[in-house]
């Protein structure tokens, strides 16, 4: 368990060495800054009021944010997991790991749980824009709360497939821009379920990373979507283990 | 003799896909030993050294470490291991305290004995004043200065250097082979190089490892010893006749290469010199030139690294040296 920690220390020490981390806190808020500035003039602008009539605040201007924050995110985990693995392969500081008394399980463990907590401060970050609107009004909590674990299991999601794939490729970059394509694919697999059955549709559908989290952004609060993120995580990161274990074999 | 064995390596092969990097090695390491380990290059050297480390895992045959199965218990085995690879794994974004807690940590060091295993392993290292430096910023001799640090960290029993002295200029070559030789003297350490002197200054003991083939196992002390005869080349500016030279006890044969140059054949090298230099002496030979041609370890080395070279049987667990022709 203390391994885990001080892997985990370690990794969130070094990504806050790169300019990459700094540089990823300031484009993300600045862009999500944007969005959050068009969508609340427009819900404020008195010609578009009968349009969201039926809507309060925090649907329109709170979930409308953090949908976009999904997508930014999605674009941006590949960034922050690419290094996990690939680098410490490509700089050889990998033997130091694979020669110290640290089992694979501790070591992706650790991994895991440095890059999580990134992007967490990414997500308290993040969550400072929506929650500014307290002063000046009243938000739905629960909804907002629901919204929140909605955006921690989808980024942890992310960052499991990222791991993952970090740790089959000695290239940053490669792990980078696959980890990117297959989040991509996940995120728009419901769509050429448009075309096929009912039956395909509706499993496109399940499967799709961003489907689910849909729902909790709506405030519905299903076990079923949860337990979706937590499995993906969990399946991705008994396959980072599972691969690393192999590596040594072969 | 009766010392702890602390490696033990039975019978151990591997296999990268098809190719058999490392094919059925066995050796043991006993406590306080310096292990060489020699072999061109391709050999099997770092193979072998990362299987012991457990970076890698063997194919076949078995790997313990201080009593501890590397397969079945691999983090009791690896608490008694140092190592430092070729290129020392080194974050170069971190400074030189940073990366020696972090390495400290990951082997298990508690929190209170930390500081103190981190201050005693840069002074060994003669890293004590650099300690707030950033790793990047540090030459390769310093940086392959944190690499023994790191290995030697938590005290293992056994330090595993891999080529520790390549790419360093000849002043950091010796205090790094010095603080191998102090190593030596409360850790068993296992070293691959390519420098043979390097071998005969801080070894016990040596390993010729051949294609993936042990071939030779062999303490340093019976390989210089002077049973072998070893040529010399020797220079008089006033020569002796050939006959005189002869007759001086422990030359074997004797050939004349030049005006004052000769080849001398010796038994016993170092007597045999004495009593030459000292005839030379009283008979105002003018000597100014004595050079041994080879030494036992390169002839060794050479004659079981090149060609066809017959593995260690397990019929010759000794590993006798067959007489250099």
């Amino acid at each position: 368990m203390n391994t885990i920690f001080h892997i985990a220390t370690h990794e969130l020490r070094r990504l806050f060495k790169s300019p990459l981390a700094w540089i990823i806190f300031a484009v993300v808020q600045f862009l999500l800054a944007i969005f959050f500035l068009l969508i609340l003039s427009q819900f404020i602008d008195p010609a578009a009021a009968s349009f969201f009539a039926n809507y309060g605040v925090t649907e329109i201007v709170v979930v409308g944010l953090l949908q976009i924050a999904g997508i930014i995110l999605l674009l941006i985990t590949p960034f922050v997991t690419m290094h996990t693995f690939s680098e410490e392969r490509q700089t050889g500081t990998i033997k130091l790991l694979l020669s110290s008394p640290v089992s694979m399980t501790e070591l992706v463990l650790g991994k895991y749980m440095g890059v999580s907590c990134y992007l967490f401060l990414l997500l308290v970050l993040i969550s400072l824009m929506p929650l500014s609107l307290l002063m000046g009004t009243e938000l739905d909590l629960l909804q907002l709360l629901s919204a929140f674990l909605g955006l921690i299991l989808l980024v942890s999601s992310f960052a499991a497939i990222g791991l993952f794939v970090s740790s089959l490729t000695s290239h940053s970059a490669v792990a980078a821009i696959s980890t990117f394509g297959i989040l991509f694919v996940l995120w728009i697999m419901n769509l050429p379920g448009n075309t096929g059955s009912e039956h395909f549709r509706e499993i496109l559908t399940y499967l799709s990373l961003l489907n689910h989290y849909h729902n909790l952004l709506d405030g519905v609060f299903n076990s079923a979507d949860i337990a979706y993120y937590l499995l993906v995580s969990a399946v991705f990161i008994i396959l980072s283990i599972w691969r690393l274990d192999n590596e040594r074999l072969h | 003799m009766n010392k702890e064995i602390l490696i033990s390596v039975d019978h151990v092969s591997r296999y990268y896909v098809n190719e058999c990097a490392v094919s059925d090695i066995s050796f043991s390491v006993h406590r306080g030993e310096v292990l060489g380990f020699l072999g061109p290059n391709g050999a099997g050297k770092s193979t072998t050294m990362q299987m012991i480390c457990g970076v890698l895992s063997a194919s076949a045959g078995l790997i313990t470490v201080a009593g501890h199965d590397m397969f079945e218990s691999p983090k009791a085995a690896k608490k008694h291991i140092g190592f430092l690879p070729e290129r020392p794994p080194l974050y170069q974004d971190l400074n030189v305290d940073e990366y020696l807690c972090y390495a400290g940590r990951l082997r298990g060091i508690g929190k209170t004995e930390l500081k103190e295993a981190i201050t005693y392993s840069k002074q060994r290292c003669g890293l004590a004043e650099s300690g707030k430096r950033l790793i990047n910023n540090l030459s390769k001799g310093f940086q392959q200065r944190v690499g023994i640090a790191q290995a030697i960290i938590h005290s293992p029993a056994v330090v595993i250097l891999d080529e520790p002295t390549s790419g360093l200029d000849p002043n950091q070559i010796l205090e790094i082979r010095e603080l191998i030789s102090e190593l030596g003297n409360d850790h068993s350490v296992i070293l691959s190089t390519h420098i043979l002197p390097e071998v005969q200054s801080v070894c016990d003991r040596v390993l010729i490892i051949n294609q993936g083939k042990l071939v030779l196992d062999e303490h340093l002390d019976n390989l210089q010893q002077d049973d072998q005869i070893t040529p010399i080349k020797i220079a008089f500016r006033q020569p002796p006749p050939l006959d005189v030279l002869a007759e001086i006890e422990g030359v074997m044969d004797i050939e004349q290469i030049g005006n004052h140059h000769f080849k001398i054949y010796c038994e016993s090298e170092i007597n045999t010199i004495n009593r030459i230099t000292n005839l030379a002496v009283t008979s105002e030979w003018q000597l100014y030139e004595i050079i041994p041609e080879k030494d036992s370890l390169e002839e060794t080395f050479v004659q079981l690294t090149r060609g066809e070279s017959k593995p260690l049987s397990d019929e010759n667990p000794d590993g006798t040296v067959e007489d250099p022709e």
